[in-house]
């Protein structure tokens, strides 16, 4: 309610100075994200990210005033399914943005395209929708899925280690996670467990990583679990033995907060780091971390993004989300300095981006800080943009 | 050697799970109340011990302040909302406990974020010992170990030995009967709740530097706490310790054990399928075995 009304005294400011054409209506975009839960802090991420891209244009996002409309799902497919639909029949609302977690995206955007609507996902990329499947109205704006495991994979590929551990929790992320590893990753796996979701004490995975003896470890622990898995890694003494190698989800800037000094020597493949020297990012960072005191995460980083993405096809078509071909023309140019440095769209319309290697040292400060250590990928699509015919 | 090394882990979880189950199945057996929002008050000690422990970095401060604030915001629950609920039947305690675990939740959203916290760890404990050579364990998973066999011990001699557990015990049995005899059940009702969360409290401030201290965090253990104590016979205190300890045995065993067990058998994608399927069911599977040969659980109180 807050960002509405907001938004639109912004609106009315616009209207009353410069009487633009359009000007009549903000564009109205549809958010629905995860704010409650475990995982509410990812929405919130995406969120904040968004609303300070619309912010430094003072309500507008490409010159034409906006209005965003959040709504949280609770990280339940069907109450995003029924906002999704009181978005769509009830307000008309035609773009829509803001989904974090695949298994919600893979109820919510079929009814969003059946519409005629667009949606533009910050975080959430399955791999139903980017092969065959994809569609002209669907634009991911973070990555594919199983890229991020992919990169990790060939991290882990580069540091030379020749016998890993893999682990993730029993279910279709977990698999997907542990599949994009093996794909890259051409060693020997020396053990794969799949953990259980609501798993709290990981003592007997522990036990049989220290059998097991690999050269390091990979997991895919997202969370709060990530956070109880460092804790019980580095208690059992296997940090300073076995490194471990993970995906960005595994390890943000508030993961790191939560597990403090034991996530040290972690190496993380990601696509983009709050230290990446480029002056979106660099103003990016600096706003975010003057409005709400707190490092962003890639999920703030993507929200802005997305935004940003958003806004630039708004300022091709001066505004107008009817005209579908012209603003998917100009989603498609992807014509907006991205945080990440080097972006563009593939032929499913999902990133063509560069990946790098991270790792977790100790900042200025003592606090621990993810910092860029080298590339991995450069401009790498997804195994699946092939089978994707627009 | 591995094996020595999962036992104790099996032992160290159980353990964890008997310091919520302890507590749980005494107002469960005493006051006959269905208590979900149990879990809230481990996480209301793991919030108050995080948040006390990085505001001074002392770990006894952080133990204090969680088992304090458990205590405390259980006995003021307990006299505010719950006293209502025990003449009520179980479905009405049901969905008022559930109302308070969302409270909670909110409340500690509104306090603390969503993000979890940062829960730091004694130095002392930090290190690990090697009971068996090569077999490093955790000291601070050695401590936890202690620490709940001190509590059991003390349970014990506090139910069989005091006035307050003659007491306690007698309202096990015979709530009514208590109560004619004059006794202040009230007091001895707020009395247990309190010691109730206390030790959830106190297993909230040990999980802190093992688990993620999130909202949310009191949820996921409070089924299996549950099992405890079915299994166990509900308000049992040592019908609640030999139920952890088979759960956190056979949990942790089947895990660590099952997969590689099933894979001389079954080709090792499907013993993977397999063996992790079954070791989420193992913990419920005892529990209906355990039921089909005593309904009422391991050690039945009288009632």
């Amino acid at each position: 309610m807050g960002t509405g009304m907001k938004a639109f005294g912004a609106v009315a400011l616009a209207m009353g100075l410069a009487c633009h054409a359009f000007a009549a209506d903000p564009v109205r975009i549809g958010m629905i994200t995860t704010l409650s839960g475990p995982g509410g802090y990812l929405g919130e991420e995406v969120r904040d990210g968004f609303q300070l891209a619309i912010d430094q244009e003072a309500g507008k996002l490409g010159g034409v005033p906006v209005a965003v409309e959040v709504e949280d799902d609770g990280l339940k497919p069907g109450a995003a399914k029924d906002i999704a639909q009181r978005m769509l029949d009830g307000e008309h609302i035609k773009l829509m943005t803001g989904i974090i977690f695949s298994n919600v995206a893979g109820a919510v955007v079929p009814d969003i395209l059946d519409a005629g609507a667009f949606y533009v996902s910050p975080n959430a990329a399955p791999s139903s929708f980017a092969g065959k499947d994809c569609n002209k109205n669907y634009f991911v704006v973070a990555w594919q899925n199983d890229a991020l495991h992919e990169a990790a994979g060939q991290y882990a590929e580069n540091l030379g280690y020749k016998k890993m551990f893999i682990l993730a929790p029993n279910y279709q992320a977990g698999k997907d996670a542990l599949g994009g590893f093996k794909r890259t990753y051409k060693g020997e796996i020396a053990g794969e467990i799949y953990t259980k979701l609501d798993q709290s004490d990981f003592a007997p995975e522990l036990a049989q990583i220290r059998d097991a003896k690999p050269d390091a470890v990979f997991q895919f622990e997202p969370g709060g679990l990530g956070i109880t898995f460092l804790k019980q890694y580095v208690q059992a003494g296997l940090m300073a033995t076995i490194p471990m190698v993970v995906s960005s989800p595994s390890m943000d800037a508030r993961t790191l907060g939560a597990v403090g000094d034991a996530a040290l020597g972690v190496q993380v493949a990601s696509h983009w780091n709050s230290d990446f020297d480029n002056p979106a990012n660099r103003q990016f960072v600096a706003a975010y971390e003057a409005k709400f005191h707190r490092t962003p995460t890639y999920y703030a980083a993507m929200g802005y993004d997305t935004a940003r993405l958003i806004g630039s096809a708004l300022q091709a078509t001066g505004g107008d989300v009817g005209r579908a071909d012209a603003f998917r023309a100009a989603l498609r140019k992807a014509d907006f300095p991205s945080v990440r440095g080097s972006f563009r769209f593939g032929a499913n319309q999902h990133p063509i981006e560069d990946w790098f290697a991270l790792k977790v040292v100790k900042g200025a400060d003592g606090k621990p800080i993810l910092q860029t250590v080298g590339t991995i990928y450069k401009d790498r699509g997804d195994a699946y943009a092939a089978e994707c015919k627009l | 050697m591995l094996l020595a090394e999962q036992i104790l882990n099996g032992a160290e979880f159980g353990i964890m799970l008997f310091l919520l189950a302890a507590g749980l199945t005494l107002v469960f057996g005493i006051m006959g109340l269905i208590n979900l929002a149990h879990g809230s008050l481990y996480m209301i000690g793991a919030f108050a011990a995080a948040w006390a422990g990085n505001a001074t970095g002392s770990f006894l401060a952080a133990l204090l302040a969680g088992m304090a604030a458990a205590a405390v915001i259980g006995m003021a629950v307990e006299a505010a909302v719950l006293r209502r609920l025990y003449a009520r039947d179980h479905l009405d305690q049901v969905v008022a406990t559930f109302g308070l675990i969302l409270f909670f939740n909110e409340a500690a959203t509104l306090l603390f974020g969503r993000q979890p916290l940062f829960a730091p760890m004694p130095p002392w404990l930090a290190g690990s010992v090697e009971l068996l050579p090569g077999v490093p364990y955790p000291a601070y998973r050695l401590a936890i170990i202690a620490v709940g066999l001190l509590v059991a011990l003390a349970l014990y001699l506090l139910v069989a030995q005091t006035r307050l557990g003659m007491l306690i015990r007698a309202g096990n049995s015979d709530r009514e009967m208590v109560r004619a005899l004059g006794v202040d059940i009230g007091l001895i009702y707020t009395l247990v709740f309190g010691l109730g969360a206390l030790l959830a409290g106190l297993a909230g401030v040990m999980a802190g530097p093992l688990f993620s201290v999130q909202v949310g965090m009191g949820e996921q253990v409070l089924i299996l706490t549950f099992v405890v104590i079915i299994i166990g016979g509900i308000g049992s205190v040592r019908g609640a310790f030999v139920g952890a300890l088979l759960v956190g045995m056979v949990d942790t065993l089947t895990r660590a054990f099952l997969p590689g067990l099933l894979k001389t058998m079954l080709s090792t994608s499907d013993a993977d399928a397999v063996g992790s399927g079954v070791s989420s069911m193992a913990v419920y599977l005892l529990m209906a075995a355990i039921l089909l040969w005593r309904p009422r659980g391991l050690f039945p109180s009288h009632g």
